[in-house]
């Protein structure tokens, strides 16, 4: 059974649907990366599943069950978790808060999950005294990252993690990328560096005004001409 | 000597007492307004409603009988900010929420706010009257000490009285405890989450009405503790805290709104301020009067802002803040 | 076809519900009128005519460019205060005292401070910037200020010992008026170049802080406006009853045609206002204001000069406003500070412009009309209401009620509130919402 299952999903912000029958499916091994243009209602279909917009036709499967138009505060505690494209941090708090804030649906202790966290993120560890708002770029990357794992979700959503980072830390964040999916985690990511990522993601979405375009693995999707065509620029 | 111990007496007490009730006030509006983003006009009525709830209970029990070795409306306290707490859920509930459920502006909500307003002050007149009320309703008398400075060369006392002393107590065990709430509760950091980026928490599983909850519960229960402690202070009246909800706003301002700490500071900073422009300097500069030449003698009066222009200084304040740094002494929210 | 539902499908079409809504406050004014009797409702009429003016002015400022602005008290202070000033009689022990020549050097010492702030802020000239230069601008002001105080402080003494104020210049009423819109207009433009770029949160509070200062002044600064001493009786531009009883007319006759007189001068300055506040509201000024309302930064981006308007904006709506307030002034026949309250003053006008429809300016005259009938008779139905409680619970042994009076004269601020509350929650957008008319 999928981890997650999208059938021919629509919403929008309320007036003209932006999402016209999405369909994903991911498993709890799969990379998922969605590409596509801009405005192709990337981040909108991230935002459906996550209830943060009405979800008016088909069906959000996780878990076995339904959780179109569920709120966050219910989705969490299910194992889903998001890093939003900006302003992914709460900047006035330290690095350990942001941290903390990401297990607040948590009852139980989680210095576990932090300490998988900084270990994963070790510059995390050091600065985490700091006020998130003070780190680089990158740094503020990995915290929102964190944050997100804090809640040991079993599908991690990411939003163009890479966006207005240097190609080394590009690298870098694919990289922890898979070391979370090889930990058991889920990834369902969407990226504008449409070529790198389609080639480490095991399963690729292409959209385009809200609607798939094209489905496959990554290396399928890139192997496809008419894809490297009109969505990988040549 | 005595130069010094009316300074102590004029300023620095009558400073601290208005300082901690203006903290009190703001830090409520701060919080309101770093949670749910509107300028809460009717947070000045909340006080006043929350010193009659303490009244009622107080009169309640001197009714019964009880005698208590401290004052009343002191003694109530605790049991006032709860009912207080829950006034204000309800009001948010009542007038607030729906019009956040439809999405509606800060500003609607601003003048919304200006409707409970209207609201509260024809209630609390037309169940109590316009009259002034004492608080200490079993008779008990304001105690005063005198602090015999003798020792030092000072004819008079250093005079500070009852609900002055436990009203520095209070605001400093509230202080206190805010802050511990909101650097090592859960609940408190989340707070302090909401107002720094209230889509992420959201985002990361924020109970975010239950934040709103606490919000008004906080915000409820340390105006009820202000109003009271003005009215213990001052006496009870309708208008009581309407007239202070300018510094209070003042305050939040200048210390940054949406900062907690930023809104004690500016409360005392308010305070002082307005403390020492209309105090009389001739009082303390007295003695210069032998040294001064034949005809420079200092005048009777010499306070930099006549009282009735006190409320001025405040404002003089906000805007000099608002033009010359918007975000206040701390950096407080700016959208 | 029932009723309800022609009646729910005529209220859909903005100018029969219009009309609807006007022809359903004629009938209360009627009532009201009846119950009352003439004269009252003549009052009533009156008064919510000059409360139409203002909530026109709010109108301009809130409807047409949202700008909040909750310093309407002050404004109608200072048009009261302006309308003393030049219609009041003259007060000869003023004019033959040195009071103005003492005047006259606190004005000079004001001058030269001014003269002061204006040299040192122009000094990185001759090379101080930077903090020296922010010091030096200090100690100016704080040069200047000394400076006027020491005038006008025994001036002022003075002047309130020897001739009490300075009385009035003995001019027409109506000439008041225009004084008080101009000095509002004047006052209106320095608080908008200060105030005006603030956000509207910290504008509401601005402007509240500014309202309260100018009720501070007005009502300390005894040897201009006799502060809470009040000064009555201000002239009439129309005649007096005393007038009318001279010339025959019974007590009760005379109340009324009077009343009259004055109502038809009122409205006629109302109608005057109203077309030219329309006119500029469906010209190509209105619509840059919208524009500029409804999507700041695109305007800003189109080029336009933003807060230059939104000035524009802010003084008009002001200067209905002072001339609103220096109408009341002179009917009411007093002026007297201590009477104002930021509840009658402003909020009461936020609930009618709100309530009417704002940005519509039929529905805030119909606002104005409506809310001001609903607070004036709020006070005698809470009274009839509580001497019946009292009744009942004297009956019941719990005994009378007390202070029944002042107690049903706060009724009305609740009606107002509850009032607000609901208009906000079931109709945000007034009962006549503005028609937005869609542009190419
Ligand atoms: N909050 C919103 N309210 C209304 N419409 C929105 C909102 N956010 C996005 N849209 C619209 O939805 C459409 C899809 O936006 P979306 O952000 O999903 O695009 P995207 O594929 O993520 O693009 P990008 O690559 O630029 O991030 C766009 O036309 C956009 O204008
Ligand atoms: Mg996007």
């Amino acid at each position: 059974m999928a981890l997650i299952e999208l059938k021919h999903v629509v919403g929008g912000y309320g007036g003209a649907p932006i999402l016209n029958g999405v369909n994903i499916a991911i498993e709890k091994s799969d990379i998922g990366v969605i590409v596509g243009p801009n405005g192709a209602g990337k981040s909108t279909t991230l935002k459906a599943i996550f209830g943060l917009l009405k979800v008016t036709g088909g069906t959000i499967e996780f878990g076995g069950e339904n959780i179109a138009n569920s709120l966050p505060d219910r989705l969490v505690p299910k194992g889903l978790s998001f890093v939003p494209q900006e302003k992914n941090v709460f900047t006035s708090m330290s690095v350990e808060e942001n941290l903390e804030m990401g297990a607040f649906t948590r009852t139980d202790d989680f210095s576990g999950t932090m300490a998988w966290v900084y270990e994963m993120f070790p510059v995390l560890k050091e600065k985490r005294r700091q006020p998130a708002g003070e780190l680089s770029g990158g740094q503020r990357q990995m915290v929102a990252m964190g944050r997100a794992l804090m809640s040991k979700p079993s599908l991690l959503m990411l939003d163009e993690p890479s966006a207005g980072l240097s190609p080394r830390y590009v690298i870098e964040i694919f990289e922890t990328i898979q070391r979370v999916n090889q930990e058991g985690v889920g990834i369902l990511m969407v990226e504008q560096n449409a070529r790198q990522a389609l080639a480490f993601a095991s399963k690729g979405f292409v959209l385009a005004q809200g609607q798939n375009r094209f489905t496959g693995t990554g290396q399928e999707l890139i192997d496809d001409p008419e894809v490297a065509k009109s969505f990988l620029g040549g | 000597m005595d130069e010094l111990i009316f300074f102590i007496n004029r300023v620095l007490i009558s400073g601290t007492v208005l300082g901690s009730i203006y903290a009190l006030g703001a830090i409520g509006i701060t919080l309101i307004f770093g949670i749910l983003r509107f300028a809460h006009f009717a947070h000045g009525d909340m006080m006043t409603m929350g010193a009659f709830v303490a009244f009622v209970l107080a009169s309640a029990l001197a009714a019964a009988g009880v005698v208590l070795p401290l004052p009343m409306g002191f003694v109530v306290l605790p049991v006032a900010m709860i009912i207080t707490a829950l006034l204000a859920l309800g009001i948010d509930k009542g007038f607030y929420a729906p019009l956040r459920a439809r999405g509606a502006k800060p500003v609607t909500l601003l003048i919304a706010s200006i409707g409970v307003t209207l609201m509260m002050q024809g209630l609390l007149r037309l169940i109590f009257g316009s009259s002034t009320k004492s608080m200490y309703v079993a008779g008990e008398s304001k105690d005063i000490f005198r602090i015999d400075m003798s020792w030092a060369g000072g004819t008079r006392p250093i005079s500070i009285t009852e609900p002055q002393v436990i009203m520095f107590v209070v605001t400093a065990l509230i202080v206190v405890a805010l802050h511990l709430f909101l650097t090592r509760s859960r609940l408190g950091k989340a707070m302090r989450a909401m107002a720094d980026n209230a889509a992420l928490a959201q985002v990361s599983g924020i109970n975010t009405a239950l934040v709103v909850r606490v919000t008004w519960v906080i915000a409820g229960s340390l105006a009820c503790v202000a109003g009271t402690m003005l009215a213990l202070d001052v006496a009870l009246m309708p208008d009581l805290a309407f007239n202070i909800v300018l510094p209070i706003f003042a305050a939040a301002i200048v210390g940054g709104l949406g900062h907690a700490y930023g809104a004690i500071v500016g409360g005392f900073l308010i305070a002082f301020a307005e403390t020492l422009a209309v105090f009389n300097w001739t009082a303390v500069l007295r003695p210069l009067n032998a040294i001064l030449p034949e005809g420079m003698a200092l005048p009777a009066n010499l306070a930099l802002v006549p009282t009735e222009y006190k409320l001025t200084v405040a404002f003089v304040i906000l805007v000099v803040t608002l033009l010359v740094r918007p975000t206040g002494i701390f950096k407080g929210a700016s959208t | 076809m029932s009723l309800p539902a022609s009646l729910s499908a005529s209220l859909q079409s903005p100018l029969r519900r219009g009309l609807i809504l006007f022809a359903a406050m004629f009938v209360i004014v009627v009532i009201t009128g009846v119950m009352q009797g003439g004269a009252s409702i003549l009052l009533i009429l009156t008064q919510a005519t000059a409360f139409a003016l203002i909530a026109l002015g709010l109108n301009i400022q809130w409807g047409y460019g949202g700008l909040f602005n909750f310093a309407i008290m002050g404004f109608l202070m200072v048009g009261g205060a302006s309308t003393v000033f030049l219609s009041y009689p003259i007060n000869p022990d003023f004019w033959t005292s040195d009071g103005p020549l003492m005047l006259g050097r606190a004005l000079l010492a004001f001058l030269f401070g001014l003269c002061l702030v204006l040299l040192a802020r122009q000094s990185h000239r001759i090379g101080i910037t930077g903090k020296l230069k922010t010091t030096l601008v200090v100690i100016a002001w704080f040069a200047g200020y000394i400076l006027y105080r020491s005038q006008i402080d025994p001036a002022a003494a003075y002047i309130e010992s020897t001739a009490g104020f300075v009385g009035g210049l003995g001019l027409h009423p109506v000439l008041g008026w225009a004084f008080g819109g101009l000095v509002s207009a004047i006052i209106a433009f320095y608080i908008g170049k200060v105030s005006l770029g603030l956000r509207t949160d910290y504008l509401a509070i601005a402007t509240i802080g500014i309202s309260e200062i100018l009720r501070a002044l007005i009502k300390n600064m005894d040897w201009l406006t006799r502060g809470t001493m009040t000064v009555s009786p201000m002239p009439w531009p129309t005649p007096l009853p005393q007038n009318l009883q001279a010339m025959g007319f019974s007590i009760s006759e005379s109340f009324i045609y009077a009343r009259l007189g004055f109502l038809a001068l009122a409205v006629l300055i109302l109608v005057l206002a109203f077309i030219i506040v329309q006119r500029a509201y469906g010209g190509p000024w209105g619509r840059m204001m919208r524009a500029i309302r409804d999507n700041h930064i695109a305007a800003g981006s189109m080029g336009k000069d933003v807060t230059g308007r939104q000035l524009e904006l802010f003084i008009f709506g002001s200067i209905l406003m002072g001339i609103g307030g220096a109408m009341l002034a002179t009917f009411t026949q007093i002026f007297d500070p201590s009477g104002y309250q930021p509840i009658n003053h402003t909020f009461m006008l936020w609930v009618m412009v709100i309530v009417g429809g704002a940005g519509n300016n039929w529905g805030v005259v119909l606002g104005a009309f409506l809310i001001y009938i609903v607070w004036v008779i709020s006070d005698p139905l809470a009274q009839l209401i509580f001497v019946n409680l009292s009744v009942l619970t004297d009956s019941l042994g719990w005994g009378a009620i007390p202070e029944i009076d002042s107690r049903a004269l706060q009724m009305r601020v609740f009606v107002l509130g509850v009032v607000i509350t609901i208009a906000l929650r079931y109709a945000p957008r007034g009962l006549l919402p503005e028609t937005v008319r869609r542009e190419g």
